[in-house]
């Protein structure tokens, strides 16, 4: 649906040419929802506005359904943009229109009769849950209100793409929630492909099927979000993840050393990640049942990346070394990520 | 004060009205878009183009530099071209309109730049024109300010008719000067300054308060 193919853009700027994307190609399918994560400054922005060509990439070709727009005239890229919804961090409604007129203004560029805006409009209206507040200015109502007349307005024309810049970062984390959810709605509704910019973890975590992440104006890492969160290659992107998912170990266990080889009176600490279907598999019950060890379980979470569970457990294995390697291999067998976080003492050596 | 005043100040205030009305919405026709064209043609904007945008800057600064007094005197061969003489209500409103223009387009102007850039950027995202940016928009959004700015433009053009009645044009001005200066009657004086008080007063309150009903920010 979206084709970025070596997308570079260079910007004029006082103390010299600054490089917001250094050469960025990018696949997004139809009805997905790709985000694209990335500290302030990384280039996010100025990607997603390639995608429009708000931005003129200074090199590359940004084909969308097929259709090469950076070779567009003016009327041609109008004409395509009408099929590129957008949204935005600060919403950029018209305060002197009402929502009604808002959400019509698509319509009315392009002078739509009057009763098919006002039927498109109420209905959109209905869609985001502001039927009541057609006759309100935007001054009157909440930041996740503002955003709702805003998705109602990207719809308007019915764009096969919604593409959304911080859609959510001037909104508290429960308005965010709703917002994110209604973007979801839309996006299974109407088929929508949807990309997201955003600097959140969990705004990636919650809808978005892949996900680039962005640093310095280079894509550093892509893929399915749930690959990516469950093993992250780049220190950016475990640095991202890290801000959701506490890997920290239980305070009396943080001191200790830890060491890669068995030492007396140790105990091997794993870390096991349950994805989908397999956060279902007793494999501690059965890892107490079948091993003659002590399993000691020093941190859980239980979590879910775009409705697939996700689970999270650290756990001690006390015993005979012959034990604890017999329960190593059944675990290797199982359908979930086994990390080694290595032997530590039994006993906290800071409190003798 | 005498009975003689009454119509006499009537018909000033008269011809002080419509100098000032015909010359303002004949100025606003050409400032307004004079207006749009300085802001849409500056850098970064949707009609960006630095030839015509300095052109115009220095055309607008150079009108604006002039003080009335003498803007009136010196374009006096252009008036009596346009007019067919150099005395009479219409033949003032040729400096009152050329005295406006640029103080509405710069007005205009600076009302435009405070519209926040990404309502601009939103409107280019749905595909909208340049035109329709202009129209549906940028004056729109505007609005409450232009009106605010436009008041003052009013204000300045009732003192700046009374100059241009000074010199024969009729109005206020002229009436203050040959009856309250050089006919001795201080009541005709100080009944002419306060029927411009009361106009300001009433050009600045009405302007208020329609900037207030438009602003829905
Ligand atoms: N119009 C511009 N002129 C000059 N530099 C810009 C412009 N827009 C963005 N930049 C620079 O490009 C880089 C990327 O910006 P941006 O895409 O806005 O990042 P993000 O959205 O990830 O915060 C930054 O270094 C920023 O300062
Ligand atoms: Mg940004």
């Amino acid at each position: 649906m979206i084709d970025l193919s070596h997308i570079e853009k260079i910007y004029d700027s006082p103390s010299g040419p600054v490089k917001a994307i250094k050469d960025i190609s990018l696949h997004i399918n139809k009805g997905e929802i790709y985000g694209i994560i990335g500290l302030s400054g990384a280039g996010k922005s100025t990607l997603v506005r390639c995608i429009n060509l708000l931005e003129r990439p200074t090199s590359g070709v940004v084909t969308v359904d097929g259709q090469d727009i950076t070779a567009m005239s003016e009327s041609q890229l109008r004409q395509a943009r009408k099929s590129i919804g957008m949204i935005f961090q600060h919403f950029n409604l018209l305060s002197s229109a009402t929502v009604y007129d808002n959400v019509a203004f698509p319509l009315r560029l392009v002078n739509a009769p009057k009763e098919k805006i006002h039927k498109k409009v109420m209905e959109l209206l209905e869609l985001v849950g502001l039927a009541n507040k057609a006759d309100q200015y935007p001054s009157q109502l909440s930041g996740g209100q503002k955003q709702r007349v805003g998705i109602a307005r990207a719809l308007a024309s019915e764009p096969k793409i919604l593409l959304c810049d911080e859609a959510t970062s001037a909104l508290d984390p429960q308005t965010t929630k709703s917002i994110l959810q209604l973007i979801k709605d839309i996006n299974a509704k109407l088929k929508l492909t949807v990309v997201v910019i955003t600097h959140e973890m969990q705004v990636i975590k919650d809808i978005c099927d892949k996900v680039a992440v962005i640093d310095k104006g280079v894509i550093a890492e892509k893929g399915r979000v749930l690959d990516v969160f469950t093993n992250p290659q780049q220190p950016i992107t475990k640095e991202f993840i890290s801000v959701l998912l506490s890997n920290d170990l239980p305070v009396g266990f943080r001191e200790r050393e830890v060491k890669a080889e068995p030492f007396p009176d140790s105990l091997l600490l794993i870390r096991l990640t349950f994805i989908g279907e397999s956060a279902n598999e007793p494999v501690i019950s059965k890892l107490i049942k079948n091993f003659d060890l002590e399993v000691g379980i020093l941190f859980g979470s239980l979590d879910d990346i775009k409705d697939v569970p996700f689970g999270r457990l650290i756990i001690s294995l006390d015993g005979s070394q012959e034990e604890i390697d017999k329960a190593m291999s059944y675990v290797e067998k199982q359908e979930l990520k086994v990390e080694v976080i290595g032997y530590v003492s039994r006993h906290d050596s800071t409190h003798h | 004060m005498s009975a003689d005043m009454i119509p006499l100040i009537t018909k000033a205030m008269g011809e002080t009205v419509y100098m000032v009305a015909l010359s303002m919405v004949i100025a606003s026709i050409i400032g307004v878009p004079l207006g749009v064209l300085l802001h849409t043609t500056a850098k970064n904007q949707i009609l960006e183009c630095a030839v015509i945008n300095k052109v115009l800057g220095a055309v607008v600064n150079a009108v604006r530099s002039i003080p009335f007094v003498i803007l009136m005197v010196a374009i006096i061969p252009l008036t009596r071209l346009l007019v067919g003489s150099s005395i009479g209500t219409t033949a003032a409103m040729v400096p009152l309109v050329l005295a406006s223009v640029p103080f509405i387009g710069r007005q205009v102007e600076t009302s435009l730049r405070e519209i926040p850039e990404g309502i601009v950027e939103a409107a280019q995202a749905m595909g909208a024109t340049p035109m329709q940016i202009i129209t549906k928009v940028l004056l729109p959004e505007a609005m409450p300010n232009i009106v605010a700015q436009l008041t003052t433009v009013v204000i300045s053009l009732v003192g700046e008719s009374a100059m241009a009645g000074a010199i024969g044009g009729g109005g206020l001005g002229d009436l203050a000067i040959r009856y309250g200066y050089q006919r001795f009657r201080p009541d005709i004086m100080i009944a002419t300054v306060v029927v411009l008080i009361i106009m300001v007063q009433v050009v600045q309150f009405a302007g208020n308060a329609l900037a207030k009903k438009l602003d829905k920010r």
